[in-house]
């Protein structure tokens, strides 16, 4: 009878758990827009996805992949700065996407579900969707993990000693692009960034290695997924913001209680 | 031979950085670069390390070539966690080989500290350090004193030369402090887009091309030096570039043995 409730869980942990390493990696690179314009723009991938009546997950899937490749181009040239470009494309395609869900007949869209997440409703299929590509992500970022480091700390002392630095870019991008597809059924567009930033911020106050901030990280997104299902459940607030407050909760605790150490 | 360039040229946005630059880099020699700000000396020394390509000219490496590159400045953002130790892993994972770079450069206490958290001479001997782990016969230091006190900059260019002697490498400094870096080096390359001059710190020094170049850079220096060795104060630019070649062993003799008085002076003139 509690079924729902068992998969919304098992679809917050998969989410939780890559969401450690990841974040800390967008913390660490200051990518944390570069996210934002990869979760707005899969909104456009959800429209796609009604209009083709694909499978929702593959075609935000796809789409975030679509964007973050066109981010990738975008970033080499040098007319405007990075920034303004993201800013352009992640408000262009928010707006897009919800002009897109509105047009399209017959599409019965639940635009708070899409905006703020919809955990409650989540398949069987759409668990395994996301175990699996969380799965995958973990293992790609277990074997990338030095480089990815390397160019974290330094991009020019990386590729002198032999990283092969553009590669180890374009995959960290590709590999958040598949994160934020699956985070989007948890926590909804708008608030992907703040699951992937909070929990790594939490975690660095308790962290001396990156491995550790990574791991602490994955545990505190794991507890704001439960404390926020919780507090769905007994206080009947709306799943997403609730995660994402609880993770904020944990970050004001922990800066004011042992701010003063780090 | 480790590396030779030939009439290397270089433009960005079709405003040309590099003409024609000639630059060889030996075993057991001491190259210094300087050139204002704009001169193209960190293009230069990234199409000494090949990360980018020259549009014209001949780069050539010896096939044995193993770079030790110290850039020019690190920022770790406080909210990565990392500590020395693991940032020389990058270079080299055996924790005992990091220590014994660490304990080469003098500051083996550092091993467990945040990177994050290290001042500007501890910074630059750790990137020394991790330049060292890669066992170069090539290393290219990006100005490798910066940020350093003047009582550090001098240590450490003395330590850099006592690597030179130690690993019989070829180095590449980048600086455009003059004052203690002439002293340190065999051979010097004024650069300002094109090479201005080359040659040992006492002809580049008295080169018209220099004085045209660091004029007033060279006045600095002499003021400097007469006040951090008591000497008269009234010597001025008009000599200027003359005395501070004709000074500048006796400052670095002087200086290893320090007289109290010496210190003192030198606080003074740091004010």
């Amino acid at each position: 009878m509690y079924d729902f409730l068992y998969l919304a869980l098992l679809a917050g942990f998969g989410v939780a758990i890559v969401a450690g390493p990841m974040g800390s990696l967008v913390a660490w690179q200051r990518m944390a827009y570069f996210g934002e314009t990869l979760a707005h723009g899969a909104l456009l991938g959800i429209a796609l996805g009604m209009w083709l009546a694909w499978s929702n997950s593959l075609a935000v899937i796809l789409v975030c992949l679509l964007i973050a490749a066109l981010l990738i181009a975008f970033e080499r040239q040098k007319l405007l700065a990075t920034d303004t470009v993201l800013g352009i494309l992640s408000h262009s395609s928010l707006a897009l996407g919800l002009i897109a869900l509105t047009l399209i007949p017959g599409a019965r869209t639940d635009m708070e579900a899409l905006l703020f997440g919809d955990i409650l409703t989540v398949t069987v299929a759409e668990v395994a969707v996301v175990w699996l590509m969380a799965f995958g992500v973990l293992i790609a970022l277990w074997r990338l993990w030095p480089g990815l480091l390397a160019i974290t700390v330094h991009e020019d002392l990386a590729r002198v000693e032999g990283v092969a630095v553009d590669r180890f870019k374009i995959m960290l991008k590709l590999l958040l692009a598949l994160v934020v597809a699956i985070s989007m059924k948890v926590v909804g567009v708008l608030l992907i960034t703040a699951l992937l930033i909070i929990p790594a911020a939490t975690a660095r106050h308790f962290a001396k290695t990156p491995e550790q901030m990574a791991a602490l990280a994955s545990v505190v997104a794991i507890l704001a997924v439960c404390t926020g299902l919780a507090a769905s459940w007994w206080v009947n607030t709306p799943v997403g913001p609730s995660i994402v407050v609880s993770g904020s909760l944990f970050f004001i605790v922990v800066f004011l209680g042992f701010g003063r150490q780090v | 031979m480790l590396i030779e360039l030939q009439g290397v040229g270089k433009s960005f946005a079709s405003r040309s950085v590099l003409q024609s630059v000639d630059l060889s880099l030996v075993p057991g020699r001491i190259v210094t670069l300087i050139g204002p700000n704009g001169a193209g000396k960190t293009t230069l020394v990234k199409i000494v390390l090949g990360l980018i390509q020259p549009d014209t000219g001949r780069v050539q490496r010896s096939a044995q070539l193993r770079v030790g590159y110290m850039p020019q400045k690190l920022h770790i953002d406080p909210i990565l966690p990392l500590q020395v130790e693991r940032f020389l892993q990058f270079a080299n994972t055996d924790s005992g080989e990091c220590l014994a770079a660490l304990q080469r450069v003098g500051v083996a206490h550092l091993i467990k500290q945040p990177v994050s958290g290290l001042s500007g001479g501890e910074m630059q001997r750790m990137l020394l350090a991790r330049a060292l782990l890669r066992k170069p016969n090539i290393l290219v230091l990006d100005e490798p004193v910066q940020g350093v006190d003047v009582t550090g900059q001098e240590a450490l260019y003395q330590l850099i030369g006592e690597l030179r002697d130690e690993l019989d490498c070829g180095i590449l400094m980048v600086s455009h402090d003059l004052h203690l870096v002439m002293a340190a080096t065999d051979e010097v390359v004024c650069l300002n887009q094109h090479v201005c001059c080359h040659g040992t710190p006492q002809q580049v020094s008295v080169d018209p091309e220099f004085v045209a170049l660091f004029g007033a850079k060279t006045a600095l220096y002499t003021h400097r030096h007469d006040h951090e060795h008591d000497l008269d104060s009234g010597i001025v630019s008009a000599s200027g570039s003359l005395s501070c070649q004709l000074d500048s062993p006796q400052y670095g003799s002087s200086d290893k043995g320090a007289s109290p008085s010496d210190a003192k002076g030198r606080r003074r003139a740091d004010v």
